[in-house]
């Protein structure tokens, strides 16, 4: 393994994307102001259609802002925080097993379709210690093998082939619109095939909570304090951010009556949860700012006034 | 008698043949550019060298952002700046392989200059070729960091003010300091003595990759006549007059 440590957050970024060039696995870690500065690399990486595993352990912004755990980096990680339309497949840890896991996964998902993965954590999962079970190593691949997979990846150009550019630059437009369709029809294929969620007491659920991260684990245990009450409540964990579980979502709605989004940012995620329920049930947002973190009874207030009793 | 061009294309009479590396696009640059010639030597001293296998070029932004195009070999076309960290990334995963990174100045000593000088001082073990023109061609003739006190570029009509636009970096001397800098040299490609010239320090630049000594730094000061606004004669003159004196010719290092 290559282990180096850049410069700055720009050339670490940029090195990934010469790395993933060469078809092995390469990633990159930061927490928020540094992936900011990683924005340019990863629509290049997006735009070049490289692999590569970016992780943002996120932290209370805008800008130095503070050390402290929050959420409020879901737009930049879904919508894509660079220029042009691309998208990451996101991926959403609410454990450290599954920080440890999910690092596989991405790599999967990224190769399988040729696209850069993120790994959206936060402070409270990025600093926690949990027990954790590794799964045992695999081979690395072999230069052979990587050239077998990765056709596209330029290691050097023989006589066999023709010689592999790995670019992000169309001056046609015509052409470059073709292009762009294309990554669009990926990320479709994305949505129908690679969305993860987990369902918490949801099936005879009257009131919904949708969080991820950290935030899914404080509404766990506001799901019981709620049950406990007589109040009938489940958590939809989305594990995927992008794709959403657009369709999960959808498919409780005809029991559940009124929706809270739970997220630490003032308002995220909720928007595609609005997309998703198409006006059909209350839908809210809760969440403590600037790396306070929300506890499970603000949880369960919040779901009681804005939702139930709202 | 009359001379049949028969007669005269003939092997013993051959003195010159474009590099086999060299694809057959036409190529985009300005008539009078340097970046044509130095394109093509680079293509040589690939082919010289019989590394077109184990060779990675990293191309730049810029007026020669579409230079992947002319030179047969794998192609990694990098963000504005960011070729040597691009470069870093390649070569750091593929250490027997030949990278070569290729940039302006506006790429290299502007937006670019952390990642160059970064990359230098760990002595990533590559070639970097460094073209100054002096102007941003591309974007229509703005001034650069290697803009000479008193020249004309479009955002300094009147010429480069000191007191206002700071003094002309140069970018070949800071990176000679640096330790993991084995081979920092200048050179040009205004006449057949100087592409020579070129040609040699380019062949012992990939010599020294082959030998894992550090990073070899080359400095090509061109003309930009589009941009300088004089025919390609002229520009020449003019770079002979005016940029050698600041950018002198020559090694700055070689360990």
């Amino acid at each position: 393994m290559v282990v180096l440590q850049a410069e700055s957050e720009i050339a670490s970024i940029n090195m990934v994307y010469g790395g993933a060039g060469c078809g092995k696995k390469v990633m990159t870690s930061s927490s928020s102001p540094g992936v900011s500065l990683m924005q340019e690399g990863i629509t290049y990486l997006a735009g070049a259609e490289l692999p590569c595993v970016v992780v943002n352990v996120v932290r209370g912004g805008p800008g130095l802002g503070t050390i402290q755990p929050a959420q409020s980096d879901y737009f930049q990680a879904v919508k894509g925080g660079g220029h042009g339309d691309y998208k990451l497949i996101v991926l959403a840890p609410s454990s450290v097993q599954e920080m440890a896991d999910f690092v596989e996964l991405a790599f999967d998902l990224a190769f399988k379709y040729r696209n850069p993965a993120m790994i959206l954590s936060d402070g409270m999962i990025g600093q926690m210690m949990e027990k954790v079970e590794m799964k045992p190593f695999t081979p690395r691949w072999t230069d052979e093998e990587i050239t077998k997979m990765h056709p596209w990846a330029t290691t050097g150009k023989p006589a066999s082939r023709e010689r592999n550019i790995i670019t992000s630059v169309e001056l046609d437009a015509n052409a470059f619109e073709r292009f762009n369709h294309k990554l669009q029809a990926k990320y479709k294929q994305i949505e129908e095939n690679e969305v993860r969620s987990e369902m918490f007491e949801c099936e005879d659920a009257d009131y919904l909570l949708v969080a991820y991260g950290s935030s899914a684990r404080i509404c766990q245990k506001a799901v019981q304090i709620l049950r406990a009450k007589g109040i009938k409540v489940g958590l939809l964990r989305p594990i995927t951010l992008f794709p959403f579980p657009t369709k999960e979502i959808q498919a409780l709605l005809g029991h559940v009556k009124g929706i809270l989004s739970v997220e630490l940012s003032a308002g995220q995620m909720v928007e595609d949860v609005r997309l998703a329920v198409e006006g059909k049930v209350k839908v809210e947002h809760f969440g403590r700012l600037g790396g306070v973190v929300h506890s499970p009874e603000e949880v369960v207030e919040a779901m009681e006034s804005k939702i139930i009793g709202g | 008698m009359s001379i049949d061009i028969k007669d005269i294309i003939k092997p013993e009479n051959l003195v010159y043949q474009k590099s086999s590396l060299l694809t057959d696009r036409v190529m985009h640059y300005c008539p009078g550019c340097t970046h044509g010639v130095v394109n093509r030597v680079i293509a040589e001293v690939i082919e010289e060298l019989g590394i077109q296998e184990d060779t990675i070029g990293v191309a730049p932004v810029g007026c020669s952002v579409l230079m992947y195009n002319y030179i047969e070999v794998d192609w990694h076309e990098a963000a504005h700046g960011r070729a040597p960290a691009v470069g870093t990334g390649i070569k750091r995963l593929m250490p027997n392989k030949y990278v070569f990174t290729y940039q302006g100045d506006g790429d290299l000593a502007a937006i670019g200059t952390a990642e160059t000088i970064h990359a230098c001082n760990r002595g990533e073990n590559m070639v970097m070729v460094f073209i100054n023109n002096g102007i941003y061609g591309m974007t229509g003739g703005q001034m650069a960091p290697t803009t000479l006190q008193g020249m004309k570029a479009s955002t300094c009509p009147f010429g480069r003010d000191i007191e206002r636009d700071g003094n002309p970096l140069r970018m070949t001397e800071i990176v000679a300091t640096l330790p993991g800098t084995c081979y920092v040299t200048r050179h040009a490609a205004h006449t057949a003595a100087a592409v020579r010239k070129l040609k040699k320090a380019l062949l012992k630049a990939f010599d020294n990759q082959k030998n894992n000594k550090g990073t070899s730094f080359i400095e090509v000061v061109s003309t930009c006549n589009s941009g300088w606004k004089m025919t390609p004669v002229q520009s020449n003159k003019w770079m002979e007059a005016h940029m050698f004196p600041f950018y002198p010719l020559g090694d700055i290092k070689d360990v």
